[in-house]
């Protein structure tokens, strides 16, 4: 398989990336030998192994419900460059 | 006495009898970063002030006779481990003025045993990489050659250890991060089984995959650290419970007599550079003598990991760095139109290329009508090379290699081309992809720099890892320095 142009500025869409025209060019080329190097994984016959997404397997993991103190709102904020009145304030979306 | 030379145990051993303070241990340290920081260019921060201050409680544990192995001994802390108050940037203009507000539990648990940050070391952005090339701050250059990369993404750990500037390292292992760079600048780096460490606190990249380790002087240190690092977190769920955890230190022995050495005939393929392949059928040959039973084993699906991993990996981050909006913290844009638009003026400008570029491939490898031919089929055979281990396992206790098919390459060399690039971790990601336990440990050298040799275990055998490196470390007896004369050999 081989990644058209088209595809590249779909996929930067989804990703939420945006590329000048002469780093798509680029993109495109270098994102097309990555993935003509990965199509050898079609070499393998794969239809009786199971997909591994996780190596430990691990079912669901409970604890106890206790209550314990949150963090600070002040120390949760201080990384926000736009906050007011204790929450992140984000550009508006609704007119 | 240059204290900077030390190892934990000899530094311990000074500080238990008094012989030196904290302290003084800790000047010294920073002294030595301040004479070989402007070449290695190991570090993206010093922490000074932090540092003296942590000495002085350590001292203050030491005389009330509180002391442990890691009281008082400088460490420096890859930069995508949070500390609290103290920037953790991961290498990458995103987050160049992130401020954590809580520490990593591995930072936590090294706090509470006494051990002194001394600064926090350079990788390439988001751990994505094998050179330190990738970040947007500084390339670290290799203290065995300073015109070479330290290998990556633990390159800033690595070569910070290889340079004296602390007497460990902590970096982070996706697909060879702590290892490869381990191997190219001649310390010891181990990655542990995937939930032996708790990930609680490392900047994710690929979930599945990451782990946090040791990066030390010699065999001993990496027990030492070990034993301070591992264990369950109630904060990370895929840590594991079943008491696995178990004193490494009680591994270091020198009789290997009798254990099942493999190693893969698909390591000395075309590739593997002539210096490197002549130190490992050397370091075979130390195995032999020392009475283990060393034997040609088979993983044939090994040329398929790297394909594999670079899948998993990118999706993984993909959407592990969908955080990334600029609202709670990171760059955002100043010039947008919209919310959207917003989010991606914010992201363009604050990864870098390698990032951006295994984004692309992990949103396309996840994206409607490739999902199957790429994402699915890559986690089918991760399966695949996860029963190449457990079936090399029946008849072995360790496989070993090389840990990577070259030594040290030259700055540049391969920045423009990622796939070169990847090849660095063709023996590495394996590993990775099975979560199983591997070290690297130095082995020789070839044209006067480092070679490593991998030593991959059982799923939480790291006891038999450390059993079989430390026998080696004794018999090769490696005791090469770097010399820090440059690139004019």
């Amino acid at each position: 398989m081989s990644i058209t142009k088209d595809e590249v500025i779909h996929v930067a869409k989804l990703a939420r990336l945006k590329f000048t025209d002469e780093e798509l060019e680029k993109y495109s080329h270098q994102l097309d030998n990555i993935i003509k190097y990965v199509d050898k994984l079609n070499e393998l016959d794969t239809d009786d192994a199971e997909p591994t997404a996780h190596i430990v397997p691990i079912s669901n993991v409970f604890r106890e419900d206790e209550v314990v103190p949150s963090m600070d709102r002040e120390k949760v904020l201080m990384n926000a460059k736009e906050k007011e009145d204790g929450c992140f304030k984000v550009p508006k979306i609704i007119e | 006495m240059e204290l900077h030379k030390l190892k934990i145990h000899e530094l311990h051993d000074l500080l238990k009898n008094k012989e030196v303070s904290a302290v003084d241990v800790t000047e010294a340290y920073l002294e030595r970063i301040k004479e070989v920081e402007p070449q290695v260019d190991a570090l993206i921060c010093i922490t000074e002030e932090y540092a003296l201050k942590k000495a002085e409680e350590a001292d203050k544990m030491i005389q009330d006779g509180n002391i442990n192995d890691l009281t008082g001994i400088p460490v420096i802390i890859k930069d995508n481990m949070c500390t609290e108050n103290i920037r953790t940037t991961c290498a990458s203009k995103m987050l160049e003025d992130f401020v954590p507000p809580y520490n990593a539990t591995v930072v936590e648990k090294l706090n509470n045993l006494g051990a002194v940050m001394v600064g926090k070391a350079n990788l390439d952005e988001f751990a994505m990489g094998s050179s330190t090339e990738n970040s947007a701050f500084k390339t670290t250059k290799n203290p065995w050659d300073l015109s070479r990369v330290p290998g990556g993404s633990s390159g800033g750990s690595a070569a910070s250890v290889a340079a004296d500037e602390c007497a460990f390292s902590l970096g982070s292992d996706t697909g060879g991060s702590i290892r490869q760079p381990a191997s190219l600048c001649g310390v010891v780096g181990m990655k542990p089984t995937y939930g032996l460490v708790s990930r609680y606190g490392l900047v994710a990249f690929a979930s599945s995959l990451d782990q946090i380790g040791p990066l030390t002087k010699d065999v001993t240190d990496c027990a030492i650290v070990l034993n301070a690092i591992a264990g369950h977190d109630p904060k990370d769920s895929t840590s594991v419970d079943k008491m696995r955890k178990k004193d490494y230190k009680e591994f270091l022995k020198e009789d290997i007599k009798g254990m099942k050495i493999g190693y893969a005939k698909e390591f000395f393929r075309q590739g593997l550079d002539d210096g490197v392949r002549e130190s490992i059928e050397l370091a075979l040959k130390i195995f032999e003598d020392l009475g283990a039973e060393v034997r040609e084993i088979s993983l044939p699906y090994l040329d398929y990991a790297l394909a594999a991993y670079y899948i998993v990996s990118s999706a993984e981050a993909s959407s592990n760095l969908a955080r990334y909006d600029g609202i709670r913290y990171g760059h955002v844009a100043t010039n947008y139109e919209d919310l959207i638009d917003m989010y991606m003026v914010s992201r363009s400008e604050g990864f870098g290329k390698e990032v951006k570029r295994r984004i692309m491939l992990g949103t396309y490898a996840l994206s409607s009508g490739y999902y199957d031919a790429y994402y699915n089929k890559a986690l089918k055979v991760r399966t695949l090379i996860k029963k190449d281990y457990e079936k090399a396992f029946e008849d072995v206790d360790v496989i070993v290699g090389p840990t990577s098919p070259t030594t040290a390459f030259k700055i540049g060399e391969r920045v423009e081309d990622p796939l070169a690039m990847y090849l660095a971790d063709v023996y590495t990601v394996p590993v990775n992809i099975a979560g199983l336990p591997g070290l690297s440990l130095p082995c020789g050298l070839s044209n006067d720099l480092p070679v490593g040799l991998q030593i991959v275990g059982k799923h939480f055998d790291e006891g038999v890892v450390l059993n079989a490196a430390y026998a080696f470390e004794k018999a090769c007896n490696f005791n090469a320095k770097p010399s820090f004369k440059g690139g004019a050999r």
